[in-house]
């Protein structure tokens, strides 16, 4: 395959710039490889985050072409325009150095989450539940906190609204509150717009979907089934009246 | 907890400022010239149900021989002697009220109207805000009443239900002598596809998916939870191609009130299926 130019964000926290490499890259390279290339060969002060290389660490997270993508799961041939990649940071988040960005807040946001409260076990100590029941949360565990969604989410990278948990929390969120066995209720965290997860702020653009690696819906089964919750508890006198006429609190945990 | 980061908020960016290069434009692009056209199509047929031949959404003109194409814009027909504007009006904010606050519009019209965005990472507009960094979101006035789709939906499955009774009357129905009658012509045909159409979307609905058993965590020990779970799994089916329904079905409903307006103003020949 012929050489490449890469257009590689430099710089830090303070201002930065696009800078020129060309790149002999080989059939079947994906961008990593390329940043690799240009760390051992061209610039060996070239920061980039990275680990297993295979999709599944959610390390290498950049905006290739505009676009946030995973650099190891991004073959050079299918981003290759008039002979030229750009390859920047994350645009939401502040740069460190090159292509690393400070993800920490995200971690502030996860801490406000309440973890699993399962209820009490069966007689034998155990819980057990139906592979039915679990199905549903299980694409949320697919999640390898790449940080993508919260990157493309217009909410937190335009309007810079940090009340808003971002998309990686509201999957969290569901995976916790559809867990057969919670107990617990995150429905006024969920609605809280100044100090909890804000998810009213959340317009269905689906642009998290869009850019998942994992291809986990996000949108309609995570956020669209959550704001359903919070209009059940919240905004549906109907649906309020027919359960406390009907004695239907929670549906039965034992 | 305060989730404010300690990282400086960065200078908002111009509408459309991105590195991408692909035509990120044409998605947008397209939506507006399709739901526009829709919208404008919509107005001139709520604001015109009579024409040179007399009424426009239905056909023939009662009295008739007995089967009857009533376009679904005016469906249920309501006609109450105090009221001197266009039927449809009494009728048309209940599916208008079910498309604003689906969850696919919403994604649709934000993008495409608003711009916010106008595409995925691509900086949107700034000019809803009142003041800088004040984004609301669906959290106030005027979105918040979005949260109202689930009211929508109950109309929704009504208007439904007469979509299907007046498909239905438009091949059987009660002869002038009191013979059950049989009539099967393009127009029952459009009638039965709009209907099965506007099902597939209605029953993919995000908020009865959530209704059927969605809200339920535990399947396995909740009240006929098994059923629950599988009429769930049917909606999620639906639910996985909605915008697919809902633009079919969106466009269907405009050809068939098309076809049955043509037949009324005697623009196109009445077809009837000769072996019925």
């Amino acid at each position: 395959m012929a050489e490449v130019r890469f257009k590689v964000w430099r710089g830090d926290a303070g201002s930065g710039n696009f800078v020129d490499y060309d790149v002999p890259v080989t059939e079947g390279w994906v961008v990593l490889d390329a940043i690799h290339w240009i760390q051992a060969n061209l610039q060996n002060d070239l920061a980039v985050r990275w680990n297993c290389k295979a999709g599944k660490c959610g390390s290498c997270s950049a905006e290739i072409n505009g676009k946030p993508r995973l650099m190891c799961m991004s073959r050079i041939e299918d981003f290759v325009i008039d002979g030229t990649i750009m390859v920047q940071p994350m645009a939401t988040f502040p740069p460190v150095k090159d292509l690393v960005t400070d993800v920490s807040w995200n971690y502030t946001v996860n801490q406000r989450i309440p973890p699993l409260a399962p209820r009490p076990p069966e007689a034998d100590g155990t819980w057990r539940m139906q592979q039915y029941d679990v199905d549903r949360v299980q694409e949320f565990r697919q999640c390898i906190e790449c940080f993508l969604c919260q990157d493309v989410c217009h909410v937190l990278r335009d309007h810079q609204t940090w009340a808003f948990g971002g998309p990686r929390f509201m999957v969290r969120t569901a995976s916790l509150e559809m867990h057969p066995l919670d107990t617990e209720n995150r429905l006024s965290l969920l609605k809280d717009a100044r100090e909890g997860l804000g998810l009213g702020y959340c317009n269905i653009t689906k642009c998290c979907t869009e850019v998942c690696p994992e291809g986990i819906h996000i949108t309609d089964n995570a956020i669209i089934p959550l704001k359903e919750r919070v209009v059940g508890e919240y905004f549906d006198p109907l649906a309020t009246g027919l359960k406390n006429l009907l004695g239907w609190k929670r549906e039965p945990r034992t | 907890m305060n989730a404010t980061p300690t990282f400086p908020p960065r200078t908002p960016r111009p509408l459309g400022t991105t590195q991408r290069q692909d035509r990120w434009w044409l998605e947008p692009l397209l939506n507006f010239i399709g739901f526009t056209t829709f919208v404008g199509y919509s107005l001139w047929v709520t604001f015109s149900p009579t024409g040179p031949h007399g009424l426009n959404y239905e056909w023939p003109h009662r009295p008739g021989p007995g089967w009857t194409y009533l376009s679904p814009f005016y469906s249920p027909l309501f006609g109450p002697t105090w009221w001197h504007f266009s039927p449809a009006i009494l009728v048309l904010w209940m599916p208008l009220g079910f498309r604003a606050t689906c969850y696919y519009y919403r994604k649709m019209y934000y993008r495409t109207y608003f711009a916010d965005p106008p595409a995925c990472a691509v900086s949107d507009t700034k000019f809803w805000q009142r003041k800088p960094r004040s984004y609301q979101g669906e959290t106030a006035f005027p979105w918040i009443l979005q949260n109202a789709h689930r009211w929508f939906l109950y109309f929704a499955i009504y208007v439904l239900a007469v979509l299907w009774i007046d498909a239905f009357q438009s091949i059987f129905f009660r002869a002038p002598a009191g013979q059950p009658g049989l009539h099967f012509g393009l127009g029952s045909a459009v009638l039965l596809v709009n209907a099965a159409l506007l099902s597939a979307y209605t029953f993919g609905c995000h908020a009865l998916r959530h209704l059927v058993g969605g809200s339920v965590d535990c399947w396995s020990c909740s009240r006929i939870g098994r059923a629950r779970h599988k009429v769930w799994q049917v909606v999620s089916r639906f639910n996985e191609h909605h915008m697919l329904w809902a633009w079919v079905s969106m466009i269907c409903v405009g050809l068939s009130d098309l076809y049955i307006r043509l037949l009324a103003m005697n623009d196109v020949p009445l077809t009837r299926f000769p072996w019925l």
